[in-house]
């Protein structure tokens, strides 16, 4: 069977079946949030009225990165475990790289490429009190990777390999340092001094998005970065 | 829940119970990494559509937070998953779950 | 408020008929590109129902760097075959893959 072309996309009779349960599915789960009891203002009110605690104006920042801060430290911790996951594949790297045709795209790249680094530390800084914040901007340094590999202006090589594990685990560093230093100043998990909120989510919000970033190009390479011996 | 919240959470199950559906019905990895997708999004649709409170009053913003978060996982989960299927492509030299490969 | 909730339904038609064609297509290639665009929608949707940080994410993630990667797998799945093909000596006792890779 070829690959590129699913020819098989008839409704055989199995797919009836299935595509039959599904529809069941449907109806039961929109029939269940249709009935859903209404009262699902309890945590909007707590999270609005201690707002003003918790150092930032954007709601979902505050949420993110102080009153579910622990829910953001695992997640970067996912993060890295699904670079560790393809990692451990290392000779079979995605990335199939052509030098373009013609030279506008790496001179693009090259062009747009410090407005992406810009863009995204806006994008963080904002985030305190306007939509932004470090997934974000983690999503355009991210994006600036691709395309820097995209373009082949520039691939990463086994040296990178390096520089590519710090940055990410920094952010998972950061998240812990910072919390077991909470433990020990304040006596309780995640809970910032009060006053000072803005500056700790700040620095564990940076760190968060350089490894977020890092991640997503890590995603794309698909493998320990070696330029010299190949892909699969 | 105001009629468009209602809407968009419909919405949200169906694009749930369509990922299903490819996921289940179909051999090839990379359409059910779709079908995985879209799955997600039908489930950021039902989170994002409840925490919608009609247009004069803000939204909640605690399933906001989990959504954003559910996103980068799900992309994540998405490279490891495309990871797999190529190097199972690299092995086997095809990318499917095909009948014969069930036992 | 009436129109509101046209467009509401409007988009949210759009939306279904997207990922529908996406999960559907036959060519992998174009159920790609069509992930993309739902990803987009999507993301209009977010915007919409006063979820701009949501829509940021989905727009640049969901969208952006999904398909990125979708489009690369794509492309790296379509050099092993060439290079399956290109490898396997016209065999003796015809194997099906070489023949049906080619008239794809």
């Amino acid at each position: 069977m070829p690959d590129f072309y699913d020819d098989d996309a008839r409704l055989t009779r199995p797919r009836i079946v299935a595509l039959a349960l599904s529809a069941a599915l449907v109806a039961l789960l929109s029939l269940i949030i249709l009935t859903a009891p209404g009262d699902l203002e309890r945590l909007n009110l707590v999270a609005r009225e201690r707002l003003t605690e918790s150092g930032v104006a954007n709601p979902v920042t505050a949420v993110l990165l102080n009153f579910r801060g622990y829910d953001t430290l695992l997640e970067v911790a996912v993060l890295l475990l699904a670079v560790i996951g393809i990692w451990s594949m290392a000779r079979y790297a995605r990335v199939w790289i052509k030098v373009p045709d013609t030279p506008v795209l790496a001179a693009f790249v090259r062009l747009v490429l410090p407005l992406m680094v810009l863009v995204s530390g806006y994008l963080l800084w904002l985030g305190a009190d306007a939509p932004g914040g470090a997934f974000q901007g983690g999503a355009v340094l991210g994006g600036m990777g691709i395309l820097w590999i995209a373009a082949a202006v520039w691939l990463p090589d086994f040296q990178f390999q390096r520089f590519a594990r710090v940055m990410l685990v920094l952010g998972l560093i950061a998240f812990v340092g910072a919390s077991t230093l909470l433990l020990a100043l304040e006596g309780s998990f995640m809970e910032y001094p009060a006053g000072e909120a803005k500056n700790w989510i700040l620095v564990i919000e940076s760190a968060a998005m350089i490894s977020i970033g890092m991640t997503l190009m890590m995603l794309f390479v698909g493998g320990i970065p070696r330029l010299n011996e190949g892909t699969v | 829940m105001n009629d468009s919240a209602a809407l968009y959470a419909v919405a949200g199950v169906i694009l749930f119970g369509m990922g299903i559906y490819a996921l289940v019905a179909y051999p090839h990895l990379l359409r059910k990494i779709l079908g995985m997708n879209v799955m997600g999004i039908g489930v950021f649709a039902v989170f994002v559509a409840l925490a919608y409170r009609g247009p004069d009053q803000p939204p909640d913003p605690v399933p906001h937070a989990l959504v954003i978060t559910g996103i980068v996982v799900a992309v994540c989960a998405t490279g490891l998953g495309l990871t797999l299927a190529t190097r199972l492509k690299a092995l086997t030299g095809v990318a499917q779950l095909t009948p014969d490969q069930e036992d | 408020m009436n129109l509101i909730l046209t467009v509401d339904v409007i988009l949210v038609v759009i939306m279904l008929v997207t990922a529908w064609l996406a999960l559907t297509a036959r060519d992998l290639q174009r159920a790609v590109i069509l992930f993309i665009a739902l990803g987009l929608l999507v993301s209009l949707a977010w915007v919409r129902l006063q979820a701009p940080d949501v829509a940021m994410a989905e727009a640049a993630v969901g969208a952006g760097l999904t398909g990125a990667l979708l489009i690369s797998t794509l492309n790296s799945m379509r050099e092993l075959q060439k290079k399956k093909t290109s490898e396997v000596t016209p065999p003796a006792d015809a194997s099906p893959t070489p023949q049906e890779a080619n008239h794809a």
